[in-house]
């Protein structure tokens, strides 16, 4: 009876959630040691549907990984007497530090203008431009710039098509943390669509640390920067004195 | 072997770090120069922020002289009581030097800054150490050319507040000497350099002291400038990168001692024309990029990283 009562509850949540997506990630932490060249994050997961396929419409996956947002000021330069000197600037209010989007087709096909403007899934609609702005054309000038400029330093990536969903349950794919990441928390958001829709959404996370001498060296210069600044001084002048009073020792 | 810099905020090859230390030490153990002013521009080129370039090419500038300078203290070949004039404009200097530094750094304009005063001052001491070893090597091929008067008394000896500086046989006023060494105390702070290079012919020519204390006193000197630079980028920029510093320092004193062993045995005038030329290589390099239009218009900073 009990049972019974279950899968009726299932069944009146289905028209809710008939498909579920369930992902994980190859590594949950990301340590940013001595020897750190960059990272790659295997991303892979699941449909669960406790109903049978849909046949008039297309399974759609989108993955998007977020670094921590920053403020940013994008400059322009100009030529100034000669040289190229940077004239124009806007700031912006929050941009994401690291943006890489995975999906299964051309992100225009497979999702609609409201679910990206509700759910802020391209890259453009996950930066946050200031408000105070007086020429919104100049302004998307510069975001425009600013994810061009990111995206040639790896730090903004699009990856549309790149997903193979097998079988329309299974998937994965691998993305690159490029080497200038910063510390933080990254989100992985993993989206599941039908017909431009957003029918599930999963959320994980991954940390991103210094390890622990790097991490110690950063927290000592923006905490004491007075003692860091005697530390460095301390290794200029032990390395700088040590070495030669070694070669003088060893030509002796 | 990539090694990651944790105020850079970014990794670069520890081999190519070890090379521009090295190859930095071997040339200033060549030719006794700091080096201080290839280093800097060379760690923008393998993509070191500048402001990180900077403050840590200045750490690395004190290394890089302190045995010089322990050495000359107990040759008792240093002026102290001119040393200590001349760093005590070098403090002065260093002060306005880190103003204007964190100044441009708010309105955008540091690495411009940077890069215009490193074409300014490579193309200065590139032209001139070309001249010089084309007309010393006229000299030896010709040794009956005239020589130049060394010692000559400027209206700047004759100012106010005379003092006495007995080590280098002096009696001039006090300002020459403080404005010498501001002047190298600013450039410190903004290029990252010791400043040997504009120090050493301005207390030659400028202040006419004896050549045989005026290495150990300008050593003497920037070494106390670059450590109070240091300090100062380290407190209010928080630039100095001591993983970096490490692996410069490290390549840079090895460097130096096969550079000494090196330049002994070499010929040293050929030698002063190539390190010329490449200091008009370096400077030419970053005049290129600031006069060609640039292939990206766009650049972004973000507020408390570099």
């Amino acid at each position: 009876m009990r049972v019974l009562w279950t899968i009726f509850f299932l069944l009146a949540a289905l028209p809710l959630r008939a498909e579920e997506v369930i992902a994980g990630l190859s590594q949950n932490a990301v340590s940013l040691t001595v020897n750190f060249e960059g990272s790659e994050i295997l991303i892979f997961g699941a449909v669960r549907r406790e109903a049978p396929l849909p046949e008039d419409s297309d399974l759609n996956v989108i993955i998007a990984i977020e670094g921590p947002p920053q403020a940013a000021i994008v400059w322009r330069k100009a030529r100034r007497a000669g040289i190229w000197v940077n004239t124009d600037s806007q700031t912006v209010r929050a941009a994401p530090s690291f943006y890489a989007v995975a999906s299964t087709g051309a992100l225009s096909d497979i999702l609609s203008i409201d679910s990206d403007l509700t759910h802020r899934i391209s890259t453009r609609l996950a930066i946050f431009e200031a408000r105070n702005g007086a020429d919104r054309t100049d302004q998307a000038g510069f975001t425009e710039a600013l994810i061009r400029v990111r995206e040639s330093e790896g730090l903004y990536q699009s990856h549309e098509g790149s997903i193979a969903l097998e079988r329309e349950t299974l998937f994965s794919t691998r993305l690159t943390l490029p080497k200038t990441i910063v510390e933080g928390r990254y989100s992985a958001r993993i989206f599941l669509l039908r017909d431009g829709d957003v029918i599930d959404e999963f959320e994980t996370f991954i940390d991103v640390r210094k390890a622990v001498l790097e991490r110690w060296l950063t927290n000592l210069a923006y905490d004491q920067p007075f003692v860091y600044g005697l530390l460095s001084l301390f290794i200029a002048v032990f390395f700088g004195w040590g070495a030669s009073a070694l070669f003088r020792l060893l030509r002796n | 072997m990539q090694v990651y810099l944790p105020i850079a905020e970014t990794s670069v090859n520890a081999f190519t770090l070890l090379g521009v230390g090295g190859g930095v030490g071997m040339l200033s153990g060549m030719f006794g120069v700091g080096g201080g002013f290839l280093i800097t521009p060379l760690l923008f080129f393998i993509g070191v922020p500048p402001a990180v370039a900077v403050a840590t090419g200045v750490n690395q500038v004190v290394a890089s002289s302190i045995s010089g300078v322990l050495a000359h203290l107990k040759r008792k070949t240093v002026d102290l009581r001119m040393g200590v004039v001349l760093l005590a404009g070098g403090l002065v200097g260093s002060l306005i030097g880190i103003w204007f530094f964190n100044l441009m750094s708010r309105l955008g304009q540091i690495d411009l800054i940077v890069q215009l005063s490193y074409v300014i001052f490579l193309g200065i001491i590139g032209g001139l150490m070309l001249q010089e070893s084309l007309r010393a090597l006229m000299r030896s091929k010709n040794p009956n050319a005239p020589r130049r008067k060394l010692h000559q008394h400027y209206w700047l000896h004759n100012l106010p507040f005379k003092m006495k500086f007995r080590t280098s046989g002096l009696y001039i006023s006090v300002f020459p000497p403080l404005l010498v060494g501001m002047g190298v105390g600013v450039l410190a702070a903004i290029m990252g350099v010791g400043g040997g290079f504009i120090m050493v012919p301005a207390m030659i020519y400028l202040l006419g002291m004896p050549t045989k204390v005026v290495i150990g006193t300008s050593l003497f000197q920037i070494t106390f400038v670059a450590a109070f630079t240091t300090m100062m980028h380290a407190v209010t920029n928080q630039s100095v990168d001591v993983m970096l510093a490490v692996f410069l320092i490290v390549g840079g004193v090895v460097g130096a001692q096969l550079g000494t062993r090196i330049g002994l045995k070499l010929k040293a005038e050929q030698l002063r024309i190539l390190l010329a030329l490449m200091v008009l290589a370096v400077c030419g390099k970053i005049a290129f990029d600031l006069l060609w239009p640039p292939a990206e218009l766009y650049s972004i900073t973000v507020p408390g990283r570099f």
